[in-house]
């Protein structure tokens, strides 16, 4: 029987007019916008429809260098500043952000190109929820168990990613402030407008000049602030490949470093997995932000004896995928969030084909303009196919099979990775016995993609040292 | 009765939990604080260090899965099996370290009681280091320490036995295997070491100790792709730097050299340094989410 079309939506888009997007930024310094030294800028687009958002200024190593001092200069009063003032100042921050969260998700999903859907119910909300997790650690931090009065390390360098832009800086401003330090913040190139418009938040909340400093640019940019003698510590959310040279940038130095890399997740569903749900879950393992996240569950690992069952209803439930305009309410899947990385997407599926995988998409319309990838899942794969191996970060899932809960375990372990991992089964003792030898620093059973301020998120192995969240996450931006 | 020759002993490595000399067949002449001769000590090669690595890595899984209390007892031993060679283990930290007997005395029980404070932690960290976190949601959020692997472990030059047993003995409470390179110039009270920890029921390759040039074994262990962390504590700064940058290959976590003050009693830092942190979301469903209450 074939499957019924999915009904026809009328469109439902959220309103532009929420945003108001100035034609051209500057750098955020010491509390003011100002141009780059040399005047260079660079265009940001929006993913979707190629339309270009505005122009945004290409910091120099001398801009970096113009951030770092405004960053050490506030950091005196503001690491003397008592715990609980700063607290506030990160309480206000919180506020702010649900205040202004329409705005933001609009914004967020224009220059990133995920699903309103994304950025509305999951970005936004957990961006508030972290700084007003950590707000509340800020002067608690003798309780924290690092010593009965940890210092902070001083100035952060902290380097973000495209893919959760506003998520990601709350996971690097929100501890580091609320410790004492202050920071230098590099977001991703193609994603450089939300942190711009946190900067005004900064300006709103009256966070003391210096104390934030925003410096938009690329890899270059990035390297210049890793390697700014005068940053204490390095903090940077990215690839494995540009993980492993700052690692080297900073040896010998005594800077602090974290990093939170790439991943390539294994989602184990066990015969007796409740396999709706299952499938609803390997959905949003894979398919949550067009599959653009580091834990994303890229591999899944299915029980032989339920693998015709479960991947006909994974495909029952594709065919029901909505992809397109982001800013639709309906949309389930976005636009890759630039030509470069759709290059790379394309060229591993591609990879997967030609060393013999099966390939199977749904029907799918892709828009014409803009950077689009239709959910792909790869059948007969084994563990030495490139598409099993490597990080692809986009919406393209692996299937391998096993028959063992050994074998299970050996084949989600075999990865130089250690992000993270899922478990679908009903039998709480096989969920505690395969979660307790699985090299990841986070698994979900059954469920994926569950993330919390309170919940400390980072990996194993190459996918990066340090943890994000809770009261670990403090760790990292304290002299202990 | 004086008369009587004395037995010597040939000096080994220890890897796998048996006594190998170094496949190179090279040693190095190890002379006490006054430059009289002690005893040819092995020069581990490269190839030394790989094999202990593949034993470390052989030791990790019976090693990381033993219960917390089975660690705790059998770091406990070790400390007990010191203790009863104790003469023993103060001539020899006399002899490496130039130390009169009554302050290698203090040394060798400082060591021996570090093995006891480590043997308690060994059940503990987890509490203090992991626990349950409150999500909004309807999840059992877990969050539990576990052992980052093989840790490659340089101890400290100067303090050949009471600041090797410093930076040892937090590397496998916590269920991690090391590879130790000892002191170069004083490896002979680590390598006295090893008979102690085959007597104590440490499983053969938790701990694997080799003797030699520092930099020559160190480099190959920081380049090492089955070697998780490595802790620096007996490089001098260029060294340490080289090796830091090496480590980044496969992302190894680096513990940099700090002057400690051994006689000091440890924070949980070499505890935690070695760590990794897992959190496990289990969902837990919505009972009474119909008005019921239990």
């Amino acid at each position: 029987m074939a499957s019924a079309p999915a009904f026809e939506y009328a469109p439902a888009p959220e309103s532009r007019s929420v945003v108001d997007i100035a034609p051209s930024y500057g750098l955020f310094i010491d509390g003011e916008f100002t141009d780059a030294t040399g005047g260079k800028v660079f265009k940001t687009v929006s993913p979707s429809t190629e339309e270009v958002l505005s122009e945004v200024a290409e910091a120099s190593a001398e801009d970096v260098d113009r951030a770092v001092k405004a960053a050490r200069k506030a950091f005196e009063k503001w690491s003397a500043l008592p715990g609980a003032e700063r607290a506030k100042y990160l309480f206000r921050i919180a506020r702010i952000i649900q205040e202004r969260s329409r705005e933001l998700a609009v914004l967020e999903t224009l220059d990133n190109g995920k699903p309103i859907k994304e950025t509305r119910d999951a970005d936004l909300p957990l961006v508030a929820a972290h700084f007003f997790y950590y707000a509340g650690w800020a002067d608690k931090l003798g309780h924290a168990g690092f010593g009965a009065e940890p210092r902070p390390l001083g100035v952060a360098g902290q380097v973000i990613p495209w893919n959760f832009p506003l998520l990601m800086l709350a996971w690097k401003i929100a501890p580091a402030l609320a410790t004492g330090n202050t920071v230098v913040l590099k977001p991703a190139e193609t994603t450089p407008l939300s942190a711009l418009f946190f900067a005004d938040i900064c300006r709103q909340a009256g966070l003391p000049k210096g104390v934030v400093n925003i410096v938009t640019g690329d890899g270059r940019t990035g390297a210049a602030l890793v390697a700014h003698p005068d940053v204490n510590k390095v903090a940077f959310t990215g690839s494995t490949a540009v993980g492993k040279a700052i690692a080297r940038t900073v040896a010998g130095t005594r800077k602090k470093l974290t990093l939170e890399l790439g991943g390539k997740g294994a989602n184990i569903v066990f015969d007796d997995a409740p396999i709706d749900q299952a499938v609803e879950g390997i959905v949003n393992g894979i398919f949550f932000n067009q599959g653009q996240v580091c834990c994303a569950g890229s591999r899944l690992l299915v029980q032989e004896s339920v693998q015709d069952e479960l991947l006909d209803a994974l495909k029952r439930r594709l065919s029901t995928l909505r992809l397109g305009d982001p800013l639709d309410k309906n949309t389930d899947i976005g636009a890759i969030n630039s030509a470069e990385q759709l290059a790379r997407i394309t060229a591993l599926a591609d990879a997967g084909e030609a060393e013999g995988a099966e390939r199977w998409s749904p029907a799918c319309e892709l828009p014409g303009a803009g950077y689009w990838f239709a959910p792909t899942l790869f059948t007969n794969v084994t563990q030495a196919h490139t598409i099993a191996r490597e990080e692809i970060f986009g919406p393209v899932l692996s299937v391998l099979s096993f028959r063992t809960p050994d074998e299970a375990v050996a084949k989600a372990n075999n990865t130089q990775y250690g992000l993270s991992a899922g478990i679908w089964s009903e039998k709480g003792s096989r969920i505690l016995a395969v979660a307790s030898k699985l090299r990841a620093g986070v698994v979900w059973s059954n469920t994926f993609n569950k993330f919390d301020p309170t919940s400390p998120f980072g990996g194993y192995k190459e996918s990066g040292f340090g943890r994000e969240g809770g009261r670990h996450g403090l760790e990292a931006y304290l002299d202990v | 009765m004086s008369d009587r020759l004395s037995v010597f002993k040939t000096y080994k490595l220890y890897v796998g939990g048996k006594f190998p000399r170094s496949e190179s067949g090279r040693v190095y002449e190890v002379t006490d604080a006054k430059d009289n001769w002690l005893a040819n000590a092995p020069l581990s090669s490269r190839k030394d260090a790989r094999d202990a690595v593949v034993a470390a890595r052989k030791a990790f899984g019976g090693w990381s899965g033993a219960t917390a209390y089975n660690r705790g007892q059998v770091l406990y031993r070790v400390a007990e099996m010191l203790e009863g060679r104790r003469e023993q283990f103060v001539r020899e930290v006399a002899q490496a370290e130039g130390l009169s007997k009554s302050k290698a005395a203090a040394v060798v029980d400082a060591a021996i009681d570090r093995w006891v404070w480590y043997a308690g932690w060994t059940d503990k960290i987890a509490q203090v280091t992991g626990g349950a976190n409150p999500v909004a949601g309807p999840f059992f959020n877990l969050s539990s320490p576990e052992p980052t692997g093989v840790v490659a472990v340089l101890a400290p030059q100067d303090s050949s036995f009471l600041g090797l047993v410093s930076v040892l003995a937090p590397v496998i409470a916590t269920g991690n295997t090391a590879v130790v390179i000892a002191s170069e110039k004083a490896p002979l009270p680590a390598l006295s070491l090893a008979e102690v920890l085959a007597t104590s029921d440490v499983p053969g390759g938790v701990v694997n100790i080799l003797s030699g040039r520092t930099a020559e074994i160190a480099t190959p262990l920081a380049a090492h792709q089955d070697v998780n962390a490595i802790d620096l504590a007996g490089a001098d700064e260029e060294l340490a730097k080289e090796l830091e940058i090496a480590a980044a290959d496969n992302l190894k976590r680096v513990l940099r050299p700090r002057p400690v003050d051994f006689t000091e009693t440890p924070g949980t830092e070499r505890l935690t340094a070695f760590l990794e942190t897992k959190t496990v979301w289990h969902t837990t469903g919505a009972l009474g989410a119909a008005g019921s209450s239990y």
